[in-house]
């Protein structure tokens, strides 16, 4: 290894990301946390208050209640999207390691939702789904399936499942190639014998493919976790920032956006738009810890 | 084994048949409501809702849709802020990145695992949480309503990802490459931009990978950003389809407009963008 005495490239090298990242990153992530635990008195001084802000988020009427209906929706959300989302993803990276013909072509089709803009994949299915544009009713009429004709997005009870399943819709890709790369390691040998033991599909995935690719299991469903607790623009963009029809598709996004920049009934707050923010984090941590503990070191102990 | 092999089928026929058509039907799932979205933007009001499956013909063409686009939003001017804040914020992302990946793939000193444990925090924590710091220190450093701001943003977000993503690729490169050049006395910063080209690929995964969430965007423009000369397409999207909601044929025309761009850049990314997800897995 080299010794060199003064190393200025070193810090040359580093300076910009470290400069960058811990100023526009790591900085105002810091000083939102701060800014949580202070508060402005009509006089407009501000000082620290402890976390008498998270007190008021988790225990007042008038933000307790929207923060854990919010926080409730956001696991309904991750948990339509580890039902649907990644066991179909999944069931495709199967279906794609199985090298048919034709199935980079699959691979790129399939993934065309992810690309596009939030905005626009949320705006297509409110149009598809709006009951005054007939294309719901032309798919299923002919398929005598007129009771699913519904106005899916403006009910209270439907709302939030139907934006969980178009971002499903969209997402699907990214699970799929996760899983795809880790199917494609597997070594040739172990089909073949596999072919030669006369398995079918189904004992191929149970036996060979499922156990090799465990540990990328954890990661997709650690990534859902993060991407979903984080979830903003398609609820925004569908529904506004109310999160309708009445709040029910609310979720600590939009939640967190209403208490930072205020709404029609309530004045924004940066105190306990940064409490949001800073519970938002609290959620997410807890999260990773729970990956960290009990998947990967179940996984350790699988590996011994 | 020969390269015929690689690529036989794992599993027998009938699995096979079942399997083609579990992604065909997969796959127009996929490709369905945005082709109906591009094939109605052409077609008249009337034929849209009375078939909205039928290809436009030549009674029911129009470019209607179009010309409200164009005369009604600042379609062209979104679209540059789009690309300026998308490729500053690629070629800032890259530079840095793979300066600091070099830095830390390269040299041994006390705190680099320590700096690299850092700087993959971000991998894992959504920079939006720090969104109520972040738009504080656009306010005082009068960034607000510039594309800067974006930029700078979604430098910081890239960061992580791509120098975990560089780091592990630049350890790959042969060491003696690099003692050759150190012996032939170039300096550090020319090993740094020999090593560049070395890991193109990386640079290229990258790239794609930074580049959808950037380029798709809502949140921080909508915050950062509102004005209407600083407006990116996706805000601009956003408001002009709030604002054209009833007028069908200008909305689908629209949407056709947003969708068309980003599909020709993923037709072009593509191949770079599955071996960035995937490590390079893929071929």
């Amino acid at each position: 290894m080299t010794r060199r005495p003064l190393p200025w490239h070193l810090f040359v090298f580093l300076a910009p990301a470290l400069l960058i990242y811990t100023l526009v990153m790591i900085y105002p992530i810091l000083s939102s946390l701060w800014l949580s635990l202070q508060s402005t008195t009509a006089q407009g001084a501000v000082h620290f208050a402890g976390f008498e802000n998270y007190a008021r988020l988790l225990t007042t009427e008038l933000y307790a209640r929207p923060l854990w209906k919010a926080a409730a929706n956001n696991f309904v959300f991750f948990l339509i999207h580890m039902l649907v989302q990644n066991p179909v993803g999944l069931l495709l990276a199967v279906l794609l390691s199985f090298r048919l013909r034709g199935s980079t072509f699959y691979r790129t089709v399939l993934f065309t939702p992810t690309v596009l803009s939030v905005v626009i994949v949320g705006f297509v299915w409110k149009l598809i789904l709006n009951p005054a544009w007939g294309v719901q009713r032309g798919l299923l009429t002919p398929l005598h399936l007129e009771v699913l004709d519904q106005p899916w997005l403006g009910l209270e009870h439907t709302a939030l499942s139907t934006l969980s399943l178009i971002s499903v819709w969209q997402n699907i890709g990214i699970p799929m190639l996760l899983f795809l790369a880790a199917l494609v390691r597997i070594p040739d040998e172990l089909y073949e014998a596999a072919r030669l033991d006369g398995a079918g599909a189904w004992t191929i995935f149970r036996r060979i493919q499922l156990p090799l690719i465990l540990p990328t299991v954890g990661i997709v469903g650690i990534l859902t976790f993060v991407g979903n607790f984080n979830a903003f623009d398609l609820v925004y963009s569908v529904q506004g920032a109310l999160a309708g029809p009445n709040f029910a598709s609310d979720l600590l996004g939009t939640l967190f956006y209403r208490t930072f920049f205020g709404y029609q009934l309530q004045p924004g707050d940066p105190h306990m738009g940064a409490a949001v923010a800073g519970f938002m984090l609290l959620l997410i941590l807890i999260g990773l810890l729970l990956y960290l503990v009990l998947w990967q070191r179940r996984l350790n102990e699988v590996e011994l | 084994m020969t390269a015929a092999d690689q690529s036989a089928p794992v599993v027998g026929r009938r699995a096979q048949v079942l399997a083609h058509a579990g992604l065909l039907l997969f796959s127009l799932l996929a490709t369905l409501p945005t082709l109906l979205i591009i094939m109605n933007s052409f077609k008249d009001r009337l034929s849209i809702f009375a078939q909205p499956f039928a290809l436009p013909t030549a009674q029911s063409f129009t470019l209607e849709g179009y010309k409200t686009v164009a005369s009604s939003a600042n379609f062209g001017l979104f679209f540059l802020n789009s690309l300026t804040v998308t490729v500053g914020s690629l070629l800032l992302i890259v530079l840095v990145s793979s300066m600091a990946a070099f830095a830390l793939s390269e040299y041994r000193f006390r705190l680099n695992p320590l700096l690299a444990l850092y700087l993959s925090i971000g991998i894992m924590v959504p920079i939006r949480l720090g969104t109520v710091g972040i738009l504080n220190l656009m306010v005082s450093l009068h960034l607000v309503n510039t594309l800067w701001a974006l930029i700078l943003v979604y430098t910081a977000q890239g960061i992580p990802l791509a120098v975990f993503v560089l780091r592990s690729f630049m350890q790959g490169v042969p060491r003696d490459l690099k003692e050759a050049a150190r012996i032939d006395g170039a300096s550090e910063y020319r090993v740094y931009t020999l090593i560049l080209p070395l890991v193109r690929p990386a640079i290229g995964a990258v790239t794609a990978i930074s580049m959808i969430p950037i380029w798709n965007d809502l949140w921080f423009p909508l915050i950062l950003a509102p004005g209407e000369k600083t407006k990116t397409v996706v805000l601009g999207a956003s408001a002009f389809l709030g604002q054209f909601v009833n007028d069908y044929n200008a909305v689908l025309a629209a949407l056709t407009l947003a969708i068309v761009p980003i599909m020709v850049l993923y037709a072009v990314f593509s191949r770079q963008l599955v071996s960035g997800i995937t490590g390079g897995a893929l071929k």
